[in-house]
């Protein structure tokens, strides 16, 4: 119980700082950011229910009125933006990327980039893109069409999350508590 | 870490919370089923002249919790230029930054702590799925007390990479960053344990 409840309290608060992290601008010129490699990491590290419950803590602190989204936003003004498919996706996203570490049979490194590729990108987009093509009154296409400048970041992130999470299991190899 | 609640005190800073944020779902649901530019620009003034009282300081803030819809604004404006649509491109932006600025004074004008009290009270059924209010706020409380450690974390982290390496830190620091995460993790349980557990 208390262990369950410090991992989801504490990577609940590394979602936020990974959201200071300086952002890397890609050659495309788009910016991406740590945060959603740290959805994923909560995934594949803490497993399906406490990674989600991790970013459901993270979001509640967002919509309390904390500004932990990267670039220092937050508040309820973000629910209504037009991101807010993506927000909605976040802890979804993280609990199918653990999923995939938990059922799966494959080398950690290897499920962790499988769970974070269809959790963090397939599923997180088959919110975030219905998300803002009803806030911009757009079709799904078009929608589809405005965020595909941060799908190569995407993909770079889900390399990572792979390679740390294969480094962490390495590291404390009865210990992750996705494997458990 | 600061709360996006404004220091210049409002009257809209004494009203109860729940109030408020109920007030804001039945205004975010009108603003949906409004399409008139007219209604929805007027719905826009109403709620930019809820920030007078405030003055100049709370308008600045509110101004600048909005910067982040410039892309968007950009994008929906070319793109209506493009197809002509100017009506249709006028009513989704003003139905976008109404919603986000009526938000967003509910945001401003509410502590943390109240907002908290709210989060505490709508939990409540929870507890019969396992989670009691007083999990929920002390798992709220455990992170923000969280995030300068990790922040600070993080930094050293950075600063210990940039004493070793003529490199910029990049992602090789995410692995050490969540090591600790986890480690610290085990300790605060432990804490929680010995002063007579979390439930």
């Amino acid at each position: 119980m208390e262990r369950s409840l410090s991992h989801i309290a504490l990577f609940a608060a590394l979602i936020a700082v990974l959201g200071f992290v300086p952002q890397i601008t890609l050659a495309t010129g788009v910016p991406i950011t740590a945060q959603s490699l740290g959805i994923m990491l909560c995934g594949t590290v803490l497993g399906a229910k406490r990674g989600a419950l991790a970013v459901l803590l993270f979001l509640l602190l967002v919509a309390i009125g904390l500004p932990l989204l990267s670039g220092g936003r937050g508040g309820l003004g973000v629910f209504a933006s037009p991101t807010v498919g993506f927000l909605i996706g976040f802890p979804i996203a993280a609990f199918v990327a653990g999923l995939i570490v938990e059922r799966s049979r494959a080398p950690i490194g290897l499920a962790a980039g499988l769970g974070a590729f269809l959790g963090g990108v397939i599923t997180l987009y088959a919110f975030g893109i219905p998300g803002m093509a009803l806030m911009l009154g757009k079709t799904l296409p078009e929608a589809a069409l405005l965020i595909t400048p941060y799908l190569p970041g995407d993909l770079i992130k889900v390399a990572l999350t792979g390679l740390i999470t294969h480094s962490l299991a390495r590291m404390r190899p009865d210990f992750l508590p996705s494997r458990h | 870490m600061l709360a996006l609640t404004s220091p210049v005190q409002t009257p809209f800073h004494r009203l109860p919370a729940g109030g408020k944020l109920a007030a804001l779902a039945v205004f975010t649901v009108l603003l949906f089923w409004l399409d008139s530019p007219t209604s929805l620009a007027l719905a826009l003034a109403t709620i930019a002249a809820l920030h007078l009282p405030g003055g100049w300081p709370f308008a600045a803030h509110a101004l600048r919790l909005l910067r982040p819809l410039w892309p968007f604004a950009l994008v929906l404006t070319l793109w209506h230029l493009w197809t002509q649509d100017l009506r249709g491109g006028a009513v989704i932006l003003l139905r976008l930054t109404t919603a986000v600025a009526a938000a967003n004074l509910v945001t401003m004008t509410t502590r943390l702590s109240d907002m908290i009290t709210v989060i505490e009270r709508l939990a409540a059924p929870l507890a019969r799925l396992g989670l009691p209010p007083r999990t929920l706020a002390l798992a709220i409380a455990l992170t923000i007390r969280f995030l300068p450690v990790l922040s600070d974390r993080l930094t050293r982290i950075a600063e210990a990479w940039r004493a070793r390496s003529p490199r910029r830190p990049g992602w090789r620091i995410l692995t050490p960053a969540t090591l600790a995460t986890l480690d610290d993790a085990d300790q605060v349980a432990e804490a929680l344990r010995a002063r007579g557990g979390a439930g």
